[in-house]
């Protein structure tokens, strides 16, 4: 027989192990498969990016229009934790982007930002991609990334040149884990305006995309996501050039080549990296600074390429 | 130049990247190899390195004279852009005794140019740095490579060419990139910059767009600046500066 102690103990643990049961199947039915669209499931998605060749279908005019429609808003996650990352950004990559906005944990007297005073990263993301989407104006495209990682807007206009905005559009160095596909954070995320119209609204769904992730199975911020985009029929696709090679990089340039180094010894720099790679992570801000002549500047002389676009540089820099 | 330790970490890797895209390339040591390498008559090591650069263009001038206008000397961890080297050399006539590179200023009084960022010679220069050997005007009285050579050209008559660019931008350079495009505060010049003939900038303005070198490259570096270079770019983006345009777009440099 056992003492009024001994079932009260019984008592608890059946109770905390059904409560742990219910919890983790509440956070993990994110992989039950959505009505919607099945056919999407066992596949791999991929975007690539158009060859300079097939642009040449389009005609001078049309080629005008779309460079002009194909307009970056950036939303840069940062905090004072990291303000020499936030600086750097400030002075290289960002001035690329259209729009620009950096939303901070806490604001700081050196940088502007937006202040969301929100110390839960998810929770924080949640309300930038909200207020990214509430002061969207005509911008369609849009690029979450941390100042830790280094992007090349040009390259990214390039990838989505020809996509219609007005289709979900969720794209990256995708990432699996388990059942569920997910863009890479440190690589950039782009979504279009209708993959973040969609995002913002299951946002007030806490059933599904809840704001604070359940205590015992927190996910990152970047497979939260994922799992929000899923129920509303939005899936990652990694962003690939015409040979293949993915654009986005969740590794610094340094690193990838002494990969290449290892694997490709008699073709290091073909083997490596696309030459319209999006983005690089994992650089110093004193990198990312030697980045910015790399990649805007430094060339051999009589090198044309004859691009079918033209982004001109932006205004008040000096660094590119 | 070279030698037999840096043959697999360092010189087989420029000979993979910017090696190939020179007219002509000799790799000088004190070893024959099948690599292959020339053998000279010098011991590896600091010491030497004036009598190697001797026997080298004494080598290059008994052998090779004929097949090119211009001579590079540069190291095996010297990343060089070879395009943006013919477009500087394109500016002088190398019938002309001209000698190419990073001025530097002290110790001979017009100058001489840095060992470290590599140095072209115009085939006459080439022929007045062996005459005054023959002749006795030159001799090795220092082990100071770059300086002594530089007392050379001085006694036999050699000019020293501007290799900036049109905006004032340094096109050699002796150390790697990130010596000179990190912005700074306005500060006194730092150790690396002291012997500089032209005022340095420091900061995005330090460097051509055009640059004829780094040093201090090897390894993963020289791939990283390969790529850099010849591969990764900015679709479609119009650069700032264009110098055989007319128009130059508006810049803060």
């Amino acid at each position: 027989m056992l003492s009024e102690g001994g079932s009260f103990m019984k008592g608890m643990v059946m109770g905390g192990l059904f409560c742990l049961v219910l919890s983790f199947l509440g956070s993990f039915s994110p992989s039950l498969e959505s009505s919607t669209d099945d056919h999407h499931h066992h596949h791999h998605h991929h975007v690539k990016a158009e060859s300079n060749d097939e642009l040449t279908r389009f005609s001078d005019s049309q080629v005008k229009e779309l460079t002009s429609e194909v307009r970056v808003s950036c939303i840069i996650m940062v905090h004072p934790k990291i303000l020499v990352y936030w600086a750097t950004a400030v002075d290289t990559w960002s001035k690329h982007c259209d729009k620009a906005v950096f939303y901070t944990s806490e604001s700081s007297k050196a940088l502007e930002a937006v202040d969301l005073n929100e110390k839960d990263d998810w929770a924080r993301l949640r309300k930038a991609l909200k207020h990214a989407y509430e002061n969207a104006g005509d911008l369609r495209w849009f690029f979450v990334a941390q100042p830790t990682t280094f992007a090349i807007i040009e390259n990214l206009k390039y990838l989505v040149l020809t996509k219609d905005a007005s289709q979900p559009f969720y794209l990256g160095n995708v990432m699996k884990s388990g059942e569920l596909e997910y863009v890479a954070y440190d690589g950039g995320i782009v979504l279009s305006y209708e993959a973040l119209k969609r995002l913002v609204h299951v946002f007030q769904d806490e059933g599904k995309c809840p704001e604070r992730g359940r205590a015992l199975w927190k996910l990152t911020e970047e497979k939260q996501l994922a799992v929000c985009l899923k129920y509303t029929g939005v899936f990652a696709e990694n962003g690939e050039d015409v040979h293949g090679k993915g654009l986005f990089n969740s590794k610094s340039v340094d690193s990838l080549i002494t990969d290449s180094m290892r694997d490709n010894p008699t073709n290091v720099v073909e083997g490596c990296c696309s030459d319209m790679a999006v983005t690089f992570n994992g650089m110093s801000p004193n990198q990312m600074q030697v980045m910015m002549f790399g990649v805007y500047r430094l060339r051999p002389y009589g090198h044309d390429f004859h691009d079918s676009l033209t982004f001109y540089p932006p205004e008040g820099s000096d660094n590119d | 130049m070279t030698g037999p330790k840096n043959l697999e970490s360092r010189t087989k890797h420029v000979k993979e990247t910017w090696a190939k895209r020179c007219d002509n390339v000799l790799y000088m040591s004190s070893v024959k190899t099948d690599f292959p390498t020339v053998e000279l008559n010098v011991s590896e090591g600091r010491d030497n390195l004036y009598w190697k650069t001797i026997r080298a263009f004494q080598y290059v001038h008994q052998h090779h004279l004929d097949e090119a206008d211009w001579f590079l000397k540069a190291d095996d961890d010297t990343f060089v852009v070879v395009e943006n080297l013919r477009y500087v050399l394109s500016k002088y006539d190398p019938e002309k005794p001209w000698y190419v590179g990073r001025r530097f200023t002290p110790f001979i009084s017009q100058g001489y140019m840095s060992g470290g960022a590599g140095y072209a010679l115009s085939k006459e220069a080439l022929r007045r740095f062996i005459k005054g050997f023959d002749t006795g005007q030159c001799t090795h009285f220092s082990t100071i490579e770059d300086m002594a050579l530089g007392k050379c050209m001085e006694t036999m008559k050699v000019k020293l060419a501007d290799s900036r660019d049109v905006k004032g931008r340094q096109t050699f350079h002796p150390y790697p990139p990130d010596y000179y495009l990190i912005r700074q505060l306005p500060r006194p010049r730092p150790w690396y910059l002291i012997y500089e003939h032209y005022e340095p900038t420091e900061g995005p303005g330090c460097c051509s767009d055009y640059i004829v070198s780094f040093h201090y490259i090897y390894g993963v570096q020289l791939y990283v600046l390969e790529y850099l270079t010849y591969h990764l770019r900015p679709y479609g983006y119009r650069h700032r500066f264009n110098p055989d345009e007319k128009t130059e777009l508006n810049t803060t440099m």
